[in-house]
């Protein structure tokens, strides 16, 4: 009996790592290859290298930085983020050093091994372009594009196609590294603004962005972010974000990050069903540490085996075919 | 969690320019452990972290310095007057049995209160209590401290910069020279400002002392997702992996006494 349940565990073992062999979780934005399909999202902890790094080890398969503009900007005063049991509202602001003394956590950032990508934003057009011109000197692997954060100077970019047109075009003649433009839903029509992104050479999209919103306490009878108005994400915002993903997908030829509510496996592979190439995970890290990227990693690999998928790739967009 | 209006229960002076503050608040109380910390909201204001300086069973307590805006208004709060708390939040201390020296420099001996009321609570511990400060109206939690001494709890030396009480010099230098003289703590407990915590940790590290230190640094969200509180070259989050910190991780800490974040992330010299 021992002995049965020995050999039958090594039997179980050897069909594991066969299978693990078997399972490809990589993937592809533009020419990144990525080791696995979670991405730290933008806005959460990227105000490092240290921090950037330590996420790399923990399983990220590419961290995206903060949104840094050209000067240092404080934010707003505190509060600028509030946790719910569905997610967080946050009013940062923007806060940033501003991208010159940003280029030492870019460069410190890219001892994690993994792909840094440098999100930016400007006040006008050309700051895009110089912010993203100094990251790329300093080592970033791609651009992110900050179009439409609701509490920052220019969300106007993100919800107008032609300024989106402009941003992208500019930034793409500038750098020779890929360039993703990061869309908020707050649009009549987000394909549309998808669509001018990729006429003017993004090289993918990441969708989607924060909802603007706010929270008032009753007995102190006052919003509670310093801001008012501040951007929702978390769980709340997944199934827009799964529509958006699932809209663009239809539409564009570039590949798409999806972002907005990843908290388990089960979301993830949602996301790549809607037709992204790749993940990110952000307000998720409140609720379950940054041991998130390893949980869902793991989870990733075994749906697949259990589901027979040998690659990701087999399952971007699955949930197109009719 | 969101913030909890808690109402303010008392206000005590702590000295010049400081003052201990008690909120209601049961379920921070039911939970907090010595050296978490609270963020506090003054509506219209500000919202800051604050290191918990007592733990009752329906309350909590706070002890605020004046040096700018958010702590003046709070300083300014009156009984009955209502605020936002959050929390508890951070990793507190994890408490050591045995021959134990607790170092406070300023108002930074206030989130060490509950820490060394514990500690006597637990008995059989030779607990000394190393009380810093520029002069002996900035020394906070005197009183209670010569208390607690009287009942023969703890050993309690006041140190001042000026000789006003105590001790006449730095709390670290003194801390040598109690080491010199033959203490053999087996625990060092710090809090302060981070020049004096720099220095415990290096006197610590010569003699193989095992310390652990609450450390402050900017904060925004206090839940482990902005980054803000973020110390070189670790990437340690204050808010998740500290307040409190051990030596082996101080150890390596770069910028420890040498830099923090101010509210855009740009470094600042300490």
């Amino acid at each position: 009996m021992h002995n049965d349940t020995i050999t039958f565990k090594c039997f179980i073992s050897i069909i594991d790592e066969g299978l693990t062999l078997d399972v490809d979780i990589s993937t592809k934005i533009a020419n990144l290859k990525i080791r696995n399909p979670l991405i730290l999202a933008s806005g959460i902890l990227g105000t490092t290298g240290a921090i950037l790094k330590r996420i790399a080890m923990a399983g990220a398969g590419a961290v995206t930085t903060k949104s840094v503009s050209k000067n240092p900007r404080a934010g707003f005063p505190n509060p600028t983020v509030v946790k719910l049991e569905y997610g967080l509202i946050n009013a940062i602001g923007l806060s940033n050093p501003g991208m010159h003394e940003f280029k030492n956590e870019i460069r410190v950032a890219k001892e994690g091994g993994v792909p840094v990508i440098v999100s930016v934003f400007g006040e006008e057009v050309k700051e895009f372009s110089e912010v993203a011109y100094q990251a790329e000197e300093a080592g970033a692997d791609a651009i992110e594009l900050n179009l439409s954060c609701p509490h920052g100077p220019n969300i106007q970019y993100g919800q107008d196609p032609k300024l989106t047109y402009e941003v992208v075009n500019a930034v793409k003649s500038t750098v020779k590294i890929p360039v993703f433009a990061k869309l908020t839903p707050e649009v009549t029509d987000i394909v549309k603004i998808g669509l001018s992104a990729e006429k003017a050479g993004a090289d993918a999209i990441t969708a989607i962005n924060t909802l603007k919103a706010m929270i008032i306490d009753i007995k102190i009878a006052k919003p509670i972010l310093s801001n008012i108005y501040g951007g929702l994400s978390g769980k709340a915002i997944k199934p827009v974000a799964i529509r958006c993903v699932y809209q663009l997908y239809e539409a564009l030829s570039i590949p798409i990050i999806g972002v907005g509510g990843v908290t388990s496996y089960e979301d993830a592979i949602e996301f790549i069903m809607a037709g992204a190439s790749a993940v990110q995970i952000g307000s998720a890290i409140a609720f379950k540490g940054i041991e998130i990227f390893k949980e869902i990693e793991q989870g990733i690999m075994n749906f697949m085996k259990n589901e027979g998928y040998k690659s990701v790739k087999d399952m971007i967009g699955l949930a197109h075919k009719r | 969690m969101k913030t909890m209006p808690s109402r303010i229960i008392a206000v005590r002076d702590e000295g010049k320019d400081r003052k201990t503050i008690t909120v209601h608040n049961k379920e921070i109380a039911e939970k907090a452990h010595p050296g978490q910390f609270i963020m506090v909201w003054i509506p219209g204001v500000d919202e800051i972290p604050m290191g918990i300086s007592h733990i009752g069973r329906e309350e909590i307590s706070f002890t605020v310095h004046r040096v700018g805006e958010a702590t003046n208004a709070l300083y300014n709060k009156r009984v009955n007057e209502y605020i936002g708390v959050r929390g508890p939040y951070g990793r507190g201390f994890k408490e050591v049995d045995g021959n134990i020296i607790v170092i406070g420099g300023g108002t930074g001996t206030a989130p060490l209160m509950p820490l060394i009321r514990r500690l006597c609570e637990r008995g059989g511990n030779s607990v000394t209590v190393i009380n810093g400060a520029k002069s002996i109206d900035e020394m906070v939690f005197k009183e209670e401290l010569n208390e607690l001494a009287k009942l023969g709890k703890i050993k309690y030396i006041p140190a001042t910069e000026d000789g006003s009480l105590g001790y006449k010099g730095l709390a670290t230098t003194l801390l040598e020279k109690l080491l010199r003289e033959g203490e053999m703590p087996n625990e060092i407990y710090v809090c302060g400002p981070e020049v004096m915590i720099k220095r415990v940790v290096e006197i610590a590290l010569e003699r193989g002392i095992h310390v652990q230190a609450l450390v402050e640094r900017y904060m925004k969200c206090a839940i482990g997702i902005c980054g803000s509180c973020t110390m070189d070259p670790l990437g340690i989050r204050v808010c998740v992996e500290g307040p409190v910190i051990p030596i082996e991780i101080l150890a390596k800490i770069t910028e420890l006494g040498v830099y923090k974040r101010d509210s855009s992330g740009r470094k600042i010299k300490i």
